[in-house]
């Protein structure tokens, strides 16, 4: 059985529709990476599968039952910023998943509990580079090292499906590379369902296994918002093509361009 | 030449500059002091500096005849008392219905339009009533303070947990947290650097609410000293007794702020 099932699913906020008739199945264990031009739904399916957001219509499900409505600790998830704690060292930052799931009433451990988690944690940083500066505050580091502890800290907690938002975005471009290298190991050794939303095309063609469009099929001068977007393209990344590459960026171009129009008029 | 705007002071000149304005209040105070008294030497409105130096030495360094307790330090201690209980029930209070408010909508909507409305009363307004319910003991005073204090850093509080990144809360709960987790984990001790902020912005409107109840209802204290010898125009003792209250303030707001700088080290670096 698929993972995750979505089946005939609608978004509308009031009159206006993001998503309309989106289906897609999942198994365990790809990579899938998003791609679209903005507002084109990518960050709302994403909220949905972190539970941030209900569907309006149609079913979201996870291994047959519909998606718990909060998020949990089997979706971690990874934002383009803000997602490690300022107030706790790095450290600190990786053994915080394991003490709130072992410290039900004080979120915190001692003695020799924290000395077992400690050791655990640090293995984790060292694993995505950090062991060097873990008793540094989370804010002291760089954006990259950021999102390599914001990765970690989620990893540590072995979810199923890791969530990624743009997590490269705001990164130069040479971090980016390295961060890629990092992610595409941490997918193997740990067993996870990847979903990663970028704006970046090629960075989608590189690290995913599957690659999604989400496009409005449908573009209306008159009521913009009477469409909403759905899943264009659904590649499997290993038989890509060149033709299909030069279409998807042509459609791509082409919605980019009507938005744009839209916001300049 | 450069211009003005791009001028700037090195250390010692600003030092300098600084303590200029201070030396020149005291220069006129002092002529103008010395103009009155040759006019009649019994004037009490701008006592010379050796009339201060005997009434000082009779508040601060001597045993009262009558009470057999140093009237300055006497008083100082009931009056920090009061102050340091008020300011610390309001803060707790506040930091907890700040945090619960910003934290649950729920809380949020049931509590938020009260202390909106509560926060509008001046505080000094309702101290009659205070006097009637609690007496005219420590009790009314220290509840003013609070009564005065409390919906402000409530309110900010509410306000510094809004403002902390939604991503953070998601995560925390993807790592597993429950709400309570959530705030124990996250939210409160973000908000301990930021409840001393409000706490020091909150000290000059504290001693006023202390002074007023003093003034009105008390038998020690600074406040209620200054209102005593105003009977007697002593501004010998009015004065210095204004000059120690803000003494104390201002190494309240130091010792506060340092005690930031030294337990939250990450906040000054965020």
């Amino acid at each position: 059985m698929n993972m995750i099932s979505v089946r005939k699913l609608w978004k509308e906020y009031g009159d206006q529709v993001v998503l309309e008739n989106v289906s897609l199945e999942v198994k365990e264990r790809e990579f899938i990476t998003v791609v679209g031009a903005s507002g084109c739904g990518k960050s709302t399916f994403l909220r949905m599968l972190l539970g941030q957001e209900t569907p309006t219509r149609g079913e979201f499900l996870i291994d047959g039952k519909p998606l718990p409505d909060e998020p949990g600790p089997d979706r971690g998830i990874v934002f383009q910023r803000y997602s490690v704690f300022p107030h706790l060292t790095v450290l600190e930052n990786v053994m915080l998943g394991l003490e709130l799931e072992r410290a039900p009433l004080l979120g915190k451990l001692f003695g020799r509990k924290r000395g077992e988690i400690r050791e655990r944690a640090t293995a984790m940083l060292d694993e995505v580079g950090l062991y060097h500066a873990r008793d540094k505050y989370a804010t002291e580091l760089s954006g990259g090292m950021q999102q390599r502890l914001s990765i970690a800290q989620s990893v540590i907690k072995q979810p199923r499906i890791l969530l990624l938002d743009e997590p490269f975005g705001a990164l130069d471009p040479g971090i980016s590379a390295d961060m890629h290298k990092l992610i595409l190991r941490l997918w193997e050794e740990h067993h996870m369902t990847i979903f990663m939303v970028t704006h970046d095309i090629k960075e989608g063609f590189d690290l995913g296994t599957r690659l999604l469009v989400f496009d409005k099929a449908r573009l209306d001068a008159q009521a913009p918002n009477a469409y909403g977007a759905t899943i264009t393209y659904d590649i499997p990344l290993h038989v890509t093509s060149q033709k299909m590459l030069q279409e998807m960026a042509e459609a791509k171009a082409r919605t980019e361009r009507f938005t744009d129009g839209l916001a300049a008029a | 030449m450069r211009r003005l705007l791009n001028l700037r002071p090195d250390r010692g000149s600003r030092l300098l500059l600084g303590l200029l304005p201070f030396v020149a209040l005291l220069i006129v105070y002092l002529i103008a002091s010395d103009m009155r008294l040759e006019e009649n030497p019994n004037d009490k409105m701008l006592p010379a500096i050796s009339t201060f130096a005997d009434s000082i030495a009779q508040f601060a360094f001597q045993e009262d005849k009558r009470t057999g307790v140093i009237t300055l330090w006497a008083d100082t201690a009931s009056s920090l008392q009061r102050l340091c209980i008020g300011l610390a029930l309001a803060a707790l209070g506040g930091l907890i219905f700040g945090i619960l408010t910003g934290v649950l909508p729920y809380a949020s909507a049931a509590l938020s339009p009260l202390i909106a409305a509560l926060s509008m009363i001046p505080p000094l307004a309702i101290l009659p009533i205070l006097f009637i319910i609690f007496g005219l003991g420590e009790l009314s005073k220290v509840i003013l303070i609070v009564i005065g204090v409390a919906p402000f850093v409530m309110r900010d509080i509410g306000m510094r947990v809004a403002e902390l990144p939604a991503e953070q809360l998601i995560k925390v709960q993807t790592l597993g947290a429950s709400t309570w987790q959530a705030v124990l984990r996250v939210v409160l001790p973000q908000m301990l650097p930021r409840l001393i902020d409000a706490v020091r912005l909150s000290l000059g409107p504290a001693w006023l609410f202390l002074i007023a109840a003093e003034a009105i209802a008390a038998t020690d204290g600074l406040g209620y000293r200054i209102f005593l010898v105003r009977r007697y125009l002593a501004m010998d003792i009015i004065l210095p007794y204004v000059v120690w209250i803000t003494v104390l303030a201002f190494m309240m707001d130091l010792l506060l702020r340092m005690l930031s700088r030294k337990v939250f080290p990450w906040y000054q670096r965020a």
